[in-house]
C-alpha cells in the first residue's frame, strides 16, 4: 500500500466528485419529466396530451349516421363535396348529444359568403350579384341549399 | 465482485445512461394509431380557393385561437401585369370574413394564397427551441409542448413562414397542430372539413393509397420558400411566383 501513502487528498478528490455526480444525477432525475428522451429531445407525454384536446367539429361522417337523407340529397347536387359544418359550423356538441339545437345558418351572410361575384375568385366558380339576381329575396327561396340547382328553372 | 475506483468511475456514466431509458418507459402502444405509419402533409389546389374564409373561422373555433391571431390565414394577391416582384396582398383579419369584392375590369390578376404551418421535415423552429418545448413527431407534426415552453420567442423569429404566435394569456408559442387531435382519431382538419370547395386536402405521405401520390404525378407543385430547405409539406398546385 505504499503507492497510497500521502495520497489522502486524491481520496477526499475522489468522494467530492462522487458526491457531485449522485446529487447531479439524483436532482436530473427529478427534474426532468419521466417521458423526455422517449422520441426525442422533448417531453414524449406531450403528444398524447394534444391528441386528447377536445374536437368541436364532428366531422361529416358523423353527421350522416343520422342525417342519411340529406346525405343522400347532397350527393346528388352541386353541393355534394361541402362538408355539413363548412355552413352550419362546429357542431361535435350536437352530435354527441342530438338534443342540443343546433340552429340554422343565416342565409343573408351564408351563401354570399362563398358566391357573391368578385373578379378574384376562379373564373369557373359560380357566382352572383345577390341585390341585381334576386333583389333582396333570400336565397333559400328559389335554391334548396342541400342540392341548390332549380331544376324547373334551369338556374343553377 | 471487486469494483475498484476506476471501474466505479467507468460505470457510472453507463449508469446513467441506462437509468435514463428506464425512466423513459417504452413507447406507448395507442390502441388504433401507430405514429410511424403515417407522414402527414397537405395539399392546397390554389385555383380552387374562393377565399371564403371558411378555414380560418373553422381553425378559431377548432383549437380556441385567441381574436388577432391566427394558425391559418388566406391572402389575397393582385398582380398588376408583369409587376411579379411587387404583389400587392392584403389579408384583412387574416381573410377570416372574406374579402372585399373585385370589379370585373380591374387590372392584373388575383388569386388567394392559404397559409398555414409547413410542417417541415427539418424545420428552423424545432432547431431554435432552447428547452426543448417544439418537436417534428413521428408522424410529421410540429408541435408545441406548452407546459414546457417559456415563451422565449425564438421560434417565433426562427419560423419563415411566419406561422408562430405568443398566444396572448398563455404567454407560450402557439401554432398550427394540423389539428393533432383529429388525424389521430381519423378525422380531417377542421379547415379541411370546413373548405367547401376542397382546396384544402390533408394528405398522408407514408399511405400508398392517398390520392395526394397520383396529384403530385400530374400536376405542378411547390412549396413555399424551397430555397430555405425547411423541408416543408404544405403542397400548392399552381402556385404563382410571386407568393413569398
Amino acid at each position: 500500500m505504499s503507492i497510497f501513502r500521502d495520497a489522502g487528498h486524491l481520496f477526499r478528490l475522489a468522494g467530492v466528485y462522487l458526491a457531485g455526480t449522485l446529487i447531479f444525477l439524483v436532482v436530473r432525475a427529478v427534474v426532468v419529466p419521466h417521458s423526455f428522451g422517449q422520441y426525442g429531445h422533448y417531453r414524449g407525454a406531450a403528444i398524447a396530451e394534444i391528441a386528447d384536446r377536445p374536437l368541436h367539429f364532428a366531422g361529416h361522417q358523423a353527421c350522416e349516421t343520422c342525417h342519411s337523407d340529406i346525405a343522400q340529397t347532397k350527393a346528388g347536387g352541386m353541393h355534394a363535396h361541402v362538408n355539413c359544418e363548412a355552413c352550419h359550423g362546429p357542431l361535435a356538441n350536437h352530435a354527441a348529444d342530438p338534443s342540443i339545437d343546433p340552429g340554422k345558418p343565416d342565409v343573408a351572410t351564408l351563401c354570399v359568403r362563398c358566391h357573391a361575384v368578385s373578379a378574384a375568385r376562379p373564373r369557373a366558380f359560380p357566382q352572383v350579384d345577390a341585390d341585381q339576381h334576386s333583389g333582396g329575396v333570400p336565397c333559400n327561396t328559389c335554391h334548396q341549399p342541400h342540392s341548390p340547382a332549380i331544376a324547373a328553372g334551369g338556374s343553377k | 465482485m471487486n469494483i475498484t475506483r476506476r471501474h466505479m468511475l467507468i460505470l457510472l456514466p453507463a449508469a446513467a445512461m441506462a437509468w435514463e431509458s428506464v425512466l423513459a418507459g417504452t413507447p406507448e402502444d395507442a390502441p388504433n394509431y401507430t405514429m410511424s405509419e403515417h407522414w402527414w402533409s397537405m395539399l392546397i389546389d390554389i385555383p380552387r380557393c374562393i377565399g371564403c374564409g371558411n378555414c380560418v373561422r373553422a381553425c378559431q373555433a377548432e383549437n380556441d385561437v385567441p381574436d388577432g391571431f391566427f394558425r391559418t390565414w388566406i391572402e389575397r394577391y393582385h398582380v398588376d401585369d408583369w409587376n411579379m416582384a411587387n404583389p400587392q396582398v392584403i389579408s384583412p383579419d387574416g381573410g377570416k370574413e372574406g374579402f372585399p369584392s373585385v370589379a370585373e375590369d380591374d387590372k392584373g390578376k388575383y388569386f388567394f394564397v392559404p397559409k398555414l404551418c409547413n410542417h417541415c421535415a427539418d424545420s428552423p423552429c424545432t432547431q431554435v427551441c432552447p428547452v426543448g418545448a417544439t418537436f417534428i413527431t413521428p408522424d410529421g407534426v410540429v408541435l408545441v409542448d406548452q407546459k414546457y415552453c417559456m415563451g422565449c420567442a425564438y421560434c417565433v423569429q426562427a419560423c419563415p413562414y411566419g406561422c408562430r404566435y405568443i398566444h396572448p394569456q398563455k404567454r407560450v408559442a402557439d401554432k398550427c397542430t394540423l389539428c393533432y387531435h383529429r388525424i389521430t382519431k381519423g378525422l380531417t382538419t377542421a379547415c379541411c372539413e370546413a373548405c367547401p370547395t376542397g382546396a384544402r386536402q390533408l394528405a398522408d405521405l407514408k399511405n400508398p393509397n392517398d390520392p395526394i401520390h397520383a396529384f403530385l404525378k400530374t400536376h405542378s407543385v411547390q412549396v413555399l420558400k424551397p430555397q430555405m430547405a425547411t423541408g416543408a409539406k404544405v403542397f400548392y398546385n399552381d402556385l404563382d411566383g410571386s407568393v413569398r
